[in-house]
């Protein structure tokens, strides 16, 4: 694998969202318009390139035995950094956002790839898979969020797109977006369009794997 | 006494944390394959939860708040951004502690919830209550209400979820949708039914 792979490979065919459903939670809960989806995935961006720097810098010293509880002190850390300068820079997101930055601590993607990966690797291997997975991340949130921002409110950060009948425009807003449901349909169908994706052979040079349904694959790497 | 009994029922039903804040859905997608294994670990989340956010409001209020150490003379100091790491040690602790005190006392029942334990130190939904009771300024039997309803809540939520799927077993799935994809409509429909309580007052 060289660095290419590690910061590609998240992106579809590995990616920490769809396929192996971890981090849903703030994915889901930030996503209703796209600003807040912005600061959210750059925090979780930011916090993911430390974690996996520190944790791979210190995985020669850190005791197997009570590794886990001192990798989540180090994202904890991290994590009250992010924080605090979102309190300091931009007090209106960081009101939006609530416990959710505080809820980037237990981001399986953050927690695993620390331990699936930063523990295993050099530090410079490690920041290049916390950029892809951190964009993999980003990608994922922001494009939900765009989804429910521009059908749900017509508006892109913002910006009016599609104008509302409110503001004497065709489009009716569809309120249904602007509810927590409407996140599990975009990020089902997104499933199902990435599940249809990799079972193209044209698509993957990994043929073999696609042989065996992708539900199957996933089942195993769930949690 | 009728204030929380409010405070129970928001957090179950209006307030869901998996359904209408969508926290701890890792966990919530991975262990709800099974109704028996999901009943298992709705308990152990009503157990974690109605321990650690009492505790967790016990040391915001008189150590990390805004001059909270004024009975040890250092009421200028404000640790409240101690809280993120603080709240995390507490709940690893506690869950650690709990897992072999159970393994000690009560091994059949280590048997059935145990391996979801561990599970439970990294769920948002744990972390989260304890954020959101911060937040809302809770004091203590606020909070130990809170906790419990919001256990309830995300027990309810994950044993429902399990069940419709058991049934989804013996249904006609597009192939791209099976296992994961169907999982999350699902989830998205369960959630519309509970959305549909908003604006209830208990």
């Amino acid at each position: 694998m060289n660095y290419r792979q590690y910061l590609t490979r998240p992106l579809l065919e590995e990616n920490p969202i769809t396929v192996q459903v971890l981090g849903l939670c703030s994915a889901l809960a930030v996503s209703r318009s796209l600003r807040p989806a912005l600061i959210m995935a750059a925090s979780v961006f930011c916090v993911l390139v430390f974690s996996n720097l520190a944790v791979s810098l210190l995985r020669g010293v850190l005791p197997r035995s009570i590794r886990l509880i001192l990798e989540v002190t180090i994202i904890a850390s991290a994590v009250i950094v992010v924080d605090e300068t979102l309190k300091a820079y931009a007090p209106d997101i960081s009101q939006v956002l609530s416990v959710f930055v505080g809820l980037i601590i237990t981001n399986c993607i953050v927690l695993g790839r620390a331990e699936a990966f930063a523990m295993r690797h050099g530090p410079l291997e490690s920041v290049a898979d916390a950029v892809g997975n951190g964009a993999a991340y980003a990608g994922i949130l922001l494009l939900v969020a765009a989804i429910r921002e521009i059908l749900g409110s017509g508006t892109l950060l913002e910006v009016p797109i599609l104008p509302t009948t409110a503001s004497g425009g065709w489009y009716p807003p569809n309120e249904m977006m602007l509810y927590a449901p409407s996140a599990f349909f975009i990020i089902g169908l997104l499933i199902w369009g990435i599940a249809a994706w990799r079972r193209n052979p044209s698509h993957s040079p990994h043929s073999e794997l696609e042989t065996q349904p992708a539900h199957l694959k996933y089942q195993e790497t769930a949690g | 006494m009728s204030e929380l009994a409010n405070i129970v029922l928001r957090a179950m039903f209006l307030e869901n944390l998996a359904l209408v804040f969508l926290l701890g859905m890792c966990t919530y997608i991975a262990v709800s394959k099974r109704v028996a294994t999901a009943i298992g670990l709705g308990i152990a989340v009503i157990v974690v939860q109605l321990i650690t956010v009492p505790v967790n409001n016990l040391i915001y209020q008189f150590v990390l708040a805004p001059g909270a150490l004024a009975w040890a003379g250092l009421g200028t100091l404000d640790l409240s951004y101690l809280k993120f790491v603080t709240f995390i040690g507490v709940i690893a602790a506690l869950v650690q502690m709990l897992e072999v005190a159970m393994e000690r006392f009560t091994p059949v029942l280590h048997q059935t919830m145990g391996i979801y334990l561990p599970l439970l130190t990294v769920n948002c939904a744990i972390l989260g209550a304890s954020l959101l009771m911060v937040q809302r300024s809770y004091d203590f039997t606020g909070s130990l209400a809170y906790g419990v309803g919001t256990g309830l809540g995300w027990a309810l939520a994950v044993v429902l979820f399990a069940a419709i799927r058991e049934r989804l077993r013996y249904s006609d799935v597009p192939v791209g949708l099976q296992g994961l994809g169907i999982a999350f409509i699902v989830t998205g429909l369960l959630a519309f039914g509970f959305a549909g309580l908003t604006g209830i007052e208990f």
